[in-house]
């Protein structure tokens, strides 16, 4: 996915819709609200983090082997595995999986990675309906949308737009606007759906490597639905996604669980090892798991931006992100919104065709501050605005140098110019102080700041030239 | 351990916009039995270009003003955002350069005002002024980046006759963040409307801050939707509340 307008312009967009401001807030407000009430400890919380810190990154110090590991495992216990270095080796390996079977209807628990390949679109291009049983992404997908939160895909919209929605779209279903009843029209839907599927579709939470075993967190059901009942399962994972040992699960799920939903415990965590065995009556036939790169190993090789893999995605960085809860998921025109998708998106696919979001941050480091594996985000801002406008030889970040703009790196060389000469701040200082109702409305940075604000105006005299005069200053 | 001299640092934009509240922090430093060196030739930290990624210009800046510091003495500043700068992120700065060893022994005697009003001084404040009530945003780098602890409350929690309103979403970013302000006017400026909304709400007086970036913004924003709450450096009012007149 390519960003087809700039950030600044589909924010601004956003911001002008009050009911995406609403609906935002609210949800937002309720999740901060959640997520606090599942850590009242401030000592257990930042000692399960760092847990949870340390289980990530030790998973990664040691990825390409426990990757193998995982292979070995998941092939032992009946589980196909295949490898994606692209989207489309992503797609066409899907695809290739239904074919061989003769599978045309497939179901999908919720997947971030199948939204990352576009495999919706791909399949329904070559004649496979790919229904999303996740009650969000159903929603989503009966308005052709996309994802606007990871954890919560339809957060963008309230309970009134859905019973208009549901009601207009699905067949023979009444207004209302109770959730219960919402929720059972779907389910009927979906549950004729997951008989009738050929294959079922799902994404990873956590692989583990010493096992061999999938592990998938979700609420509804759907995700228990879409991964035993159709004959064939189909997994599809982000590479990072993979852990040594079981043990390693419990902290991680408890952290994911809490930070995303204020959940204690999710309503289900299945823990898949395979296909159906030979005396067991349900479960599917086959299973295979789709691992996909896409850019994950660039990202692993830098030291400081594989903190970026940790991501257990959580959304809380969302949850708690100013901006986010502002100008919602859409904006940021991305399979990953928020904070983490500020910096998994340039990562992705180029920090020059994306620095306009790269800036789109007050570096408030309030996600840093609530991600349960300590990712720090705002100084993978910083490296990746440094990285879009130099060129760094030691570096391999994709479009490195490419947002670099001749007004920008003036404005900075004579900003240093200034600032790194005692003798001109001064006589900076002495015009700004001096003229200070004369500095001209039209020019540009002023005319951006005083789009919400008075013009800032400086004091008569600065603390230095005060200073000056009553003889305090040190020369 | 009470040291007998600190060196001030200004800052750029206490230097422009609020020297009051540089002059006010002098005083609050001086009342409390330091004598306070303030050094000619200070700029800026350099955070604007360190943020924006042109590292080479935030260090030319940097190096400057490290070298104003010679004396092994702590370094105070009125703001958590600077503080954070030149304690946190030099050594980052000057990570395999040639001074690194001499920035990163200046990173560590640097403070904001109020930790070292609390932490260091451990001042002791008596209210001379009328009751009035106030409010607290707690700016972002001082919280998160700095790491402040609640030296500012602690400080207000001292005057008997300030009412400590609390904030709506008290640790939510005022939408100021540097370039960010301009870069992205549009986010920043309904961020910097939310805040003086809720600030507005509390019916206080005041909101107060450590920071001189957070300060213009929400004043900006109040002044821009006719709030008539005023936002102000917690060094000026702190010093406004204690000093015999």
């Amino acid at each position: 996915m390519n960003a087809e307008t700039g950030f600044r312009e589909s924010a601004s967009k956003a911001l002008g819709d009050p009911q995406i401001r609403a609906n935002f807030r609210r949800a937002m407000d309720g999740l901060m609200a959640k997520r606090a009430a599942q850590f009242p400890d401030p000592a257990d919380l930042e000692a399960l983090r760092s847990l949870g810190t340390a289980i990530r990154a030790r998973s990664l110090l040691d990825l390409p082997r426990l990757l193998e590991q995982l292979e070995a495992n998941c092939t032992r216990n009946g589980i196909q595995v295949h490898w994606a270095r692209t989207c489309e080796e992503g797609n066409e390996l899907v695809l290739g999986l239904l074919r061989a079977r003769g599978a045309t209807r497939l179901v999908k628990g919720k997947s971030m990675v199948s939204e990352e390949m576009g495999l919706n679109h791909f399949l329904e291009a070559h004649g496979v309906e790919a229904l999303e049983s996740d009650l969000g992404e159903y929603i989503i997908q009966l308005d052709h949308e996309t994802p606007s939160h990871i954890i919560m895909p339809a957060i963008h919209k309230n309970k009134t737009q859905i019973a208009r929605q549901f009601s207009q779209k699905i067949k023979d279903a009444r207004y209302t606007e109770d959730v219960d009843e919402l929720t059972a029209l779907a389910r009927k839907v979906l549950r004729r759906k997951f008989l009738e599927a050929d294959a079922g579709l799902s994404g990873v939470n956590f692989a583990v490597a010493d096992t061999g075993t999938l592990c998938l967190v979700e609420n509804e059901g759907n995700g228990r639905m879409s991964t035993h009942v159709p004959p064939l399962h189909i997994a599809l994972m982000g590479l990072e996604k993979v852990v040594e040992t079981l043990e390693d699960v419990a902290p991680l799920y408890a952290l994911l669980t809490r930070s995303a939903t204020g959940q204690a415990v999710s309503t289900y965590l299945n823990l898949i090892r395979g296909p159906r065995g030979p005396e067991e009556l349900d479960g599917p036939r086959e299973v295979h798991l789709v691992i996909l790169d896409n850019g994950r190993s660039r990202i692993y090789a830098d030291p400081q931006l594989r903190a970026t893999l940790r991501c257990i995605r959580c959304g809380a960085c969302m949850n708690h992100c100013p901006v986010y809860t502002r100008v919602g998921g859409h904006a940021f025109q991305a399979v990953y919104p928020g904070p983490i998708g500020t910096i998994l998106t340039p990562q992705m696919e180029g920090v020059g065709v994306r620095h306009e979001l790269l800036h789109g941050s007050s570096l408030c480091g309030a996600c840093s501050q609530v991600c349960p594996v300590e990712i720090p985000i705002p100084e993978i801002i910083v490296r990746l605005r440094r990285e879009a406008t130099h060129r760094d030889a030691a570096s391999a970040v994709e479009g490195r140098g490419t947002g670099r703009t001749a007004t920008e790196d003036l404005a900075w060389r004579l900003w240093a110019a200034v600032l790194s000469r005692p003798r001109a701040y001064r006589l900076a200082a002495w015009c700004a102080t001096r003229f200070r109702n004369l500095i001209p409305g039209g020019l540009p940075l002023l005319k951006a700041w005083t789009l919400a604000r008075t013009r800032p105006v400086p004091a008569r005299r600065s603390l230095q030239e005060r200073m000056r005069e009553e003889g305090r200053i040190h020369g | 351990m009470h040291p007998e001299r600190v060196y001030f640092y200004g800052t750029c934009l206490v230097d422009l916009f609020y020297p009051e509240a540089g002059m006010a922090g002098i005083k609050l430093l001086r009342r409390a039995g330091v004598e306070v060196l303030f050094p000619e030739g200070q700029t800026c930290c350099g955070q604007p270009a360190f943020n924006c990624g042109y590292w080479e210009e935030a260090r030319r800046v940097a190096r400057s003003q490290v070298e104003l510091f010679p004396l092994d003495l702590p370094v105070v500043l009125p703001s958590g955002s600077c503080a954070g700068m030149m304690r946190n992120h030099y050594p980052e700065l000057f990570h395999g350069e040639p001074d690194e060893a001499r920035v990163r022994a200046f990173s560590a005697r640097v403070f904001e005002l109020t930790q070292f009003l609390v932490d260091v001084l451990d001042v002791r404040l008596e209210d001379l002024g009328e009751p009035v009530k106030v409010t607290w945003h707690s700016s972002c780098h001082a919280l998160r980046d700095l790491g402040l602890a609640g030296q500012p409350q602690a400080l207000l929690g001292q005057l008997a006759n300030v009412e400590l309103a609390p904030l709506a979403r008290e640790r939510e970013c005022c939408g100021f963040g540097g370039t960010f302000s301009v870069r992205h006017p549009e986010i920043s400026g309904s961020m910097a409307c939310d805040k003086a909304a809720d600030a507005a709400a509390t019916g206080a007086a005041r909101v107060l801050s450590t920071d001189g970036g957070c300060l213009l913004n929400v004043q900006g924003a109040l002044e821009a939707k006719g709030h008539p709450l005023r936002a102000q450096h917690i060094a000026e009012f702190l010093w406004e509340r204690t000093h015999e007149r």
